[in-house]
């Protein structure tokens, strides 16, 4: 297995703009430019997890309960005693393998990714370009007991009161001391949490893109007859300007489009003919552009913007 | 069909039928599972996520159509996520584990695990003297929860009724060993996680375990039942101390990794220690189970010492006959 993702090259302070994409490469050689998920995704993934759980945990409670009521009616008192210990066990089992199953198992399926992360479109991935293995999806969220529950416990601690101010500052110093755990993706380029950093593991996006239609088999071919555009016309913009023109194209806002036609024009000298509409216009022109711009690719050039003058 | 201008144009209409038909069997394998899709269609996905890879750099290095790229590069994440990632089946995986992965794991710690026998030992050793020079130390060493009556002003009859008949109130004793089996499983995650922060608390918690162990001891000793104690803590306490040693052992591996990481970088040394001590916790989540039910079950229905001496005995016979007698190697890899 390829290592490049893991020690992707950190860039100089200051140097590159953060970016959330990283290098990933795979045993054929190919860059997939993975995009790391935020801080903010991240969170929100793992509230939602939260509350999936505190949920299946108040259903299982009342669950158990109602089970309790409803078959004890029947028997003695003596039945009820041991109906009350079944109830009472697998309660207690039932909340372990919540606290503990819930991710592993989630994270084992195909997915690699608890409920919280599909809504949010991310997924666990090993950091090496290898197999996410059941030793990583286990270490990484055993860590939960100290990023999760142990500063909980002691914030708890602290809302109960310790009365005495020795305790108090006992409470505080262990909420610090937690704290430095919980706020640890905080510290570092990949957010990573502890968890990922004993796993190995880090978590990407992977949202489902759909394929569009390409815009020339769109409107290029009937309207590139009407358009002549002049070498120097075509050569006003690079790859940059494209994409950007590629964008206002697919989401066809009229005011965008009308804003953007009109620049054109007047960068290029362009004089409208009567019936010609912004759209029409601006498809037109993105043929030209990316059919010059396509064409200097094949023969080594990628010109990166308007500026690029080569 | 309409004419193609550009050969961008024409590579997605030549290339696009591959790219929505692996689309169609990701999806289906995401939705259900791998075994929804035919041996042939299985077989399908790595040639076309092959294809579709060489695809996006085609189009890297040809198309300007920005959208066809982010679709290629989404879509050959997902294959490649499929066809590299873990697919073994459950049962084979769960028959490694127990053949292989575990019992490899633990010999693997056996050094961190010889250290948190010993920090367990002696701190047993320091409680039972404190508390057999003075009783006073008793209160101190023992949290309040484990008490229930038995501390220094407690009867001799009463201690000796604990031992027998679980002090006379038999009901909810099953309860009570899941109670302590998803306890004392969380402490041993916890040790686990707690090694994180350069093994310090790993050590506490393996101190206090063994304190609360060593002034029982001298509590029982100054009675004469010592000997009776033995047998009713070791029946299952064998596998219970045994697994929360293991599970500090784990602790001490990525605490020791992430503080002295050797010539590697911290962050591979931390995840390499991380992987390699994860399955020594799953398996003393699987352990401290098997106490529990000893606890639970045997226990109760055995109150001959010899017997209870027999039965500790033969679970440290297999518990440590499992985990680090040479074997050979069962698969290839």
């Amino acid at each position: 297995m390829t290592a490049a993702g893991a020690r992707a090259p950190r860039p100089k302070p200051g140097a590159a703009p953060r970016t959330e994409l990283r290098q990933f490469v795979t045993p054929e050689g190919v860059d997939l430019r993975l995009r790391i998920g935020s801080a903010g995704e991240r969170a929100a993934a793992f509230l939602l997890d939260a509350l999936f759980i505190v949920l299946a945990l108040v259903a299982l409670t009342l669950l158990t309960v109602f089970a309790f009521n409803a078959i004890g009616a029947l028997g003695a008192a003596d039945v009820k005693n041991g109906l009350g210990e079944a109830m009472g066990i697998v309660w207690l089992l039932g909340a372990f393998a919540l606290r503990n199953g819930y991710f592993v198992l989630f994270e084992l399926s195909p997915r690699a990714a608890t409920p919280g992360k599909r809504i949010m479109a991310l997924r666990v991935a090993a950091r090496d370009g290898g197999r996410l293995t059941a030793e990583a999806v286990f270490a990484r969220n055993a860590m939960r007991e100290i990023e999760v529950f142990l500063p909980l416990t002691f914030l708890l601690a602290s809302g109960l009161g310790a009365t005495d101010p020795i305790g108090g500052w006992l409470v505080l110093l262990g909420l610090i001391w937690t704290g430095g755990f919980a706020l640890f993706p905080l510290f570092n380029r990949d957010r990573l949490r502890v968890g990922h950093f004993v796993a190995g593991t880090w978590v990407v996006k992977a949202p489902r893109e759909r394929l569009s239609i390409d815009l020339l088999d769109a409107q290029g071919a009937l309207a590139a007859d009407h358009y002549a555009f002049a070498p120097e016309q075509v050569g006003a913009y690079g790859i940059k300007e494209l994409h950007v023109l590629e964008d206002v194209l697919r989401r066809k806002d009229r005011k965008t489009m009308a804003a953007v036609a009109d620049r054109i024009r007047a960068k290029i000298g362009w004089r409208p003919r009567e019936d010609e509409t912004d759209a029409a216009f601006l498809a037109a022109y993105y043929g030209a552009l990316r059919a010059r711009l396509e064409t200097q690719l094949l023969f080594g050039r990628r010109r990166k913007d308007k500026f690029d003058l080569g | 069909m309409k004419d193609l201008q550009l050969k961008s144009q024409r590579f997605r209409a030549e290339r696009e039928w591959d790219w929505r038909r692996l689309e169609s069997l990701l999806g289906r394998v995401e939705r259900r599972s791998a075994a929804s899709l035919s041996d042939e269609e299985l077989l399908a996905i790595p040639v076309l996520y092959r294809s579709t890879l060489s695809s996006l750099s085609v189009a890297r290095a040809t198309s300007l159509d920005h959208s066809l790229i982010d679709y290629l590069e989404s879509l050959s994440t997902r294959a490649y996520f499929f066809v590299y990632g873990a697919r073994a089946n459950v049962r084979q995986r769960l028959g490694r584990f127990f053949t292989e992965t575990w019992p490899a794991a633990a010999k693997d710690l056996w050094r961190e695990t010889l250290a948190s026998f010993l920090i367990t030992a002696v701190a047993a050793l320091v409680g039972y003297l404190l508390v057999a020079g003075d009783s006073g130390w008793f209160a101190g060493l023992v949290p309040g929860g484990l008490v229930e009556g038995r501390d220094p002003t407690a009867t001799t009859a009463y201690l000796k009724s604990v031992l027998y008949d679980g002090g006379g109130k038999q009901s909810g004793l099953a309860v009570m060993a899941a109670f302590l089996f998803s306890h004392n499983a969380q402490i041993a995650i916890f040790c686990f996680a707690l090694g994180f922060a350069f093994c310090l608390p790993t050590v506490f918690l393996l101190l206090e375990n063994g304190l609360t162990l060593g002034a029982f001891f001298a509590l029982y000793a100054s009675r004469g039942l010592a000997f009776q104690l033995g047998g009713w803590l070791f029946i299952h306490g064998v596998t219970e101390l045994f697994a929360i040693i293991l599970g500090g052992a784990a602790g001490f591996r990525i605490g020791w990794r992430v503080a002295f990481p050797g010539d590697r970088s911290r962050l591979d040394a931390a995840a390499e220690a991380g992987r390699s001590a994860a399955p020594v916790i799953a398996g003393v989540v699987l352990m401290l189970i098997v106490a529990g039910l000893l606890e639970g079950f045997a226990r109760q229905l055995i109150t001959d010492d010899i017997a209870r001496y027999a039965i500790a005995g033969s679970t440290l016979i297999i518990w440590l006959g499992y985990f680090y007698l040479p074997r050979r190697r069962t698969s290839p890899r």
